[in-house]
């Protein structure tokens, strides 16, 4: 799915990825835990395409193809998600414009049919149930006024509906409560199958109660500084990142 | 830029109605006796006149060799089921207009009226007019020989809108045009008006004069709209003038596309207790056009307020500017009075000049004012291009995003269903704008 050799990055004359080395396979669901300022969000970001950020050294392969490459959407287009962390607020511009929008540049690129407005408003309002949000809120400014778990479930419909193959989730858990993170889960958990994958990036191991790894990877310092199972999340819970840093010190 | 006085003031304007004529004489000697602002004159500082400098606006347009009917599509607006009056090079045309004014509202021509109505229309036109600060006006007055006047009797509820357009075509030759609109609307009232400014797709050598008046009595409810959607090089230099009674309501929309030459100022007086304006705008200059908006708003009394929002998006090398004063005198306490301007740049050459005044007389009042200037940010795109949407595209929804919360709130929801594809259309291929409209 994604082989990531070797991946330098700056940001200015910063170095915030120093060399990682990452594969993951189809239908697997990888953890990337780190303190605040670790690299484990910007990991996400040059995976994604953002501005700002220079790539120095390294390849990133996904699904056959250099990622690095790519412009940002067409990133997407092959079936990159993002799920940010903090979800940009665009007032005048509609949800369901947005949605659409997205859908259609998906099937243009595959050169599929962009889908009927009335067939994918429907779809879009069902996902709404699943993602536990108002079918209201497809007719608002895209995040305009939205609370933070609204933030994040809108996060969630948008990746049902985009369905992509790798889908990177930006600390979906910071800021939710038990519920909210318990719906955004479930959606994960629903979208779980062989030929899809996730990262899943986080601070806290209380989100991998709900959305359960098969790897865990510590990032420090822009290094993947330590790799394991579920357990290894658990035992970072208990000893804190200090205990690895020693350890690998 | 002296010549350009004289050569004004001796414009063939036709006879002026008779109960006009001594008023339109003071006019021409007031204009004479002006001299035309400089770069050093504060409310002129950035609106740059030669455009009319180039061109001597003297001269009356061809009065005939139009087909009046091929300029329909121009001035239909679907759905918007109105009275509609439509001048032709400052000529009024029996062949475009259509009304029947009923409900309580009147409609004559200046040309037209005798008895009762000119004697109102005598006893109120410039009165609403600081003729020292707004210097075109005398010329105005000077070239009348025609106009609107509108009365809504006291309780009318006026369901269908009146629509008046003035709509210029290219001549063989440069000429000028005054538009003037004069509206009294009774107490109680309720009626929208929308004054649409627009011209064939031809280049054109037209200065454009224009004078709206409106006084709204106690508890009126009137909607405005103010279109200006001319060719760029058609030039434009209006003044809208509004006094509110107490408790009255106005709801104003203006919108601008820029040109050589184009400079609108709108001014509200709130003369009684309890009464609000709400004045929302959109301005788009591209290429290397220019458009200036500057509103002017009197608390003169207690407990008014005032809404008043504008945005811009400037392309290309366009130039914008937006000053935007609210004067709060020592009576007018409880005045809740607010003021924002955001302008869009999407180009390195494009430029913006944005002045809000909040002067404050009285001790008890509510006011906020703001104004920014900013290029689209790249967090917002970046939002976009990562759901697949392409740069250009999310460029243009986010751009149409902008400003179409203040096509939201276009008082005419026939109008701003009109107006939506042809703002974008300011911006965008079709292609691009799919997802919006």
């Amino acid at each position: 799915m994604l082989t990531i050799k070797g991946l330098k990055a700056v940001a200015g004359d910063t170095e915030i990825l120093q060399g990682i080395d990452l594969t993951i396979g189809p239908g697997e669901v990888h953890a990337i835990m780190g303190t605040n300022g670790s690299g484990k969000s910007t990991l996400g970001h040059v995976l994604a395409g953002r501005d700002g950020y220079a790539v120095t050294a390294g390849d990133v392969d996904f699904l056959g193809k250099n990622l690095l490459d790519l412009d940002p959407e067409d990133r997407a287009r092959e079936g990159l998600f993002l799920a940010f962390q903090y979800p940009v607020e665009i007032p005048g511009v509609s949800n369901m414009e947005f949605l659409k929008a997205a859908a259609d540049a998906h099937a243009e690129y595959r050169g599929d049919e962009a889908p009927d407005a009335v067939s994918f408003m429907k779809k879009a309002r069902e996902l709404c149930t699943v993602a536990d949000i108002d079918p209201s809120f497809l007719k608002r400014g895209v995040n305009e006024g939205f609370s933070g778990g609204e933030k994040k479930r809108n996060e969630l419909l948008q990746m049902m509906l985009l369905e992509p193959r790798l889908a990177i989730l930006d600390e979906t858990d910071s800021g939710l409560d038990i519920d909210a993170l318990k719906v955004v889960a479930a959606g994960v958990n629903e979208m779980r199958a062989a030929d899809r994958s996730f990262i899943v990036i986080t601070h806290y191991q209380r989100l991998l109660n709900y959305i359960e790894p098969d790897f865990v990877h510590v990032l420090s310092r822009g290094r993947i500084v330590k790799s394991g199972d579920k357990s290894l999340a658990l035992e970072l819970e208990e000893k804190g990142y200090g205990w690895v840093d020693q350890e690998v010190a | 830029m002296a010549d350009f006085i004289e050569t004004a003031a001796s414009k063939d304007s036709g006879p002026p109605p008779k109960y006009l004529a001594a008023w339109r004489a003071a006019g021409i000697e007031s204009w004479r006796r002006r001299s035309l602002p400089t770069r050093k004159t504060e409310a002129w500082k950035y609106t740059n006149l030669r455009p009319l400098e180039k061109a001597a606006y003297a001269a009356r347009p061809e009065a005939d060799g139009i087909d009046e009917e091929s300029l329909r599509p121009l001035i239909d607006i679907p759905g918007l089921g109105a009275n509609r009056l439509v001048f032709v090079n400052g000529t009024y045309s029996d062949t475009l207009s259509d009304y029947d004014c009923a409900d309580g509202m009147t409609v004559v021509r200046f040309a037209d009226a005798n008895g009762k109505d000119a004697e109102t229309i005598a006893a109120h036109i410039g009165r609403l007019i600081d003729g020292e600060r707004h210097l075109f006006a005398a010329l105005n007055d000077g070239w009348t020989e025609d106009g609107v006047f509108v009365r809504i009797e006291d309780h009318a509820i006026v369901t269908t809108p009146l629509h008046v357009v003035w709509l210029t075509t290219n001549a063989s030759h440069p000429f000028g045009v005054a538009q003037r609109l004069l509206l009294l609307a009774g107490k109680d009232c309720e009626a929208s008006l929308i004054e649409h400014f627009v011209s064939t797709e031809d280049a054109q050598q037209v200065f454009t004069n224009g004078i709206t008046e409106l006084h709204v009595s106690a508890n009126a409810n009137l909607k405005h709209c103010r279109l200006h959607l001319e060719q760029p090089s058609a030039a434009h230099i209006g003044g809208v003038h509004v006094s509110l009674d107490r408790d009255s309501r106005l709801n104003s929309f203006h919108l601008g596309f820029g040109g050589v030459l184009k400079r609108i100022d709108a001014v509200v007086h709130h003369r009684g207790e309890g009464a609000h304006c709400e004045m929302n705008g959109i301005y788009l200059p591209r290429d290397s056009q220019q458009i200036d908006y500057h509103t002017t708003i009197e608390h003169a009394v207690p407990r008014c307020t005032t809404s008043e929002t504008f945005r811009g998006i400037i392309a290309d090398r366009g130039k914008a500017v937006f000053n935007g004063r609210i004067h709060i005198h020592p009576d007018a306490q409880k005045t809740d009075a607010r003021l924002s301007n955001r302008n869009l740049l999407t180009s390195p050459d494009a430029e913006v000049d944005t002045k809000p005044e909040l002067e404050i007389y009285a001790d008890d009042v509510q006011c906020a004012h703001g104004a920014t200037v900013a290029q689209l940010e790249d967090d917002s795109l970046f939002y976009f291009m990562s759901r697949g949407i392409s740069r250009e595209e999310a460029k243009v929804m986010l751009s149409f995003g902008f400003i179409n919360e203040l096509v939201d709130r276009v008082p005419v929801p026939a109008l701003a269903e009109y107006l939506r594809p042809r703002l974008v259309a300011r911006f965008s291929d079709p292609g691009l704008s799919r997802h919006i409209l």
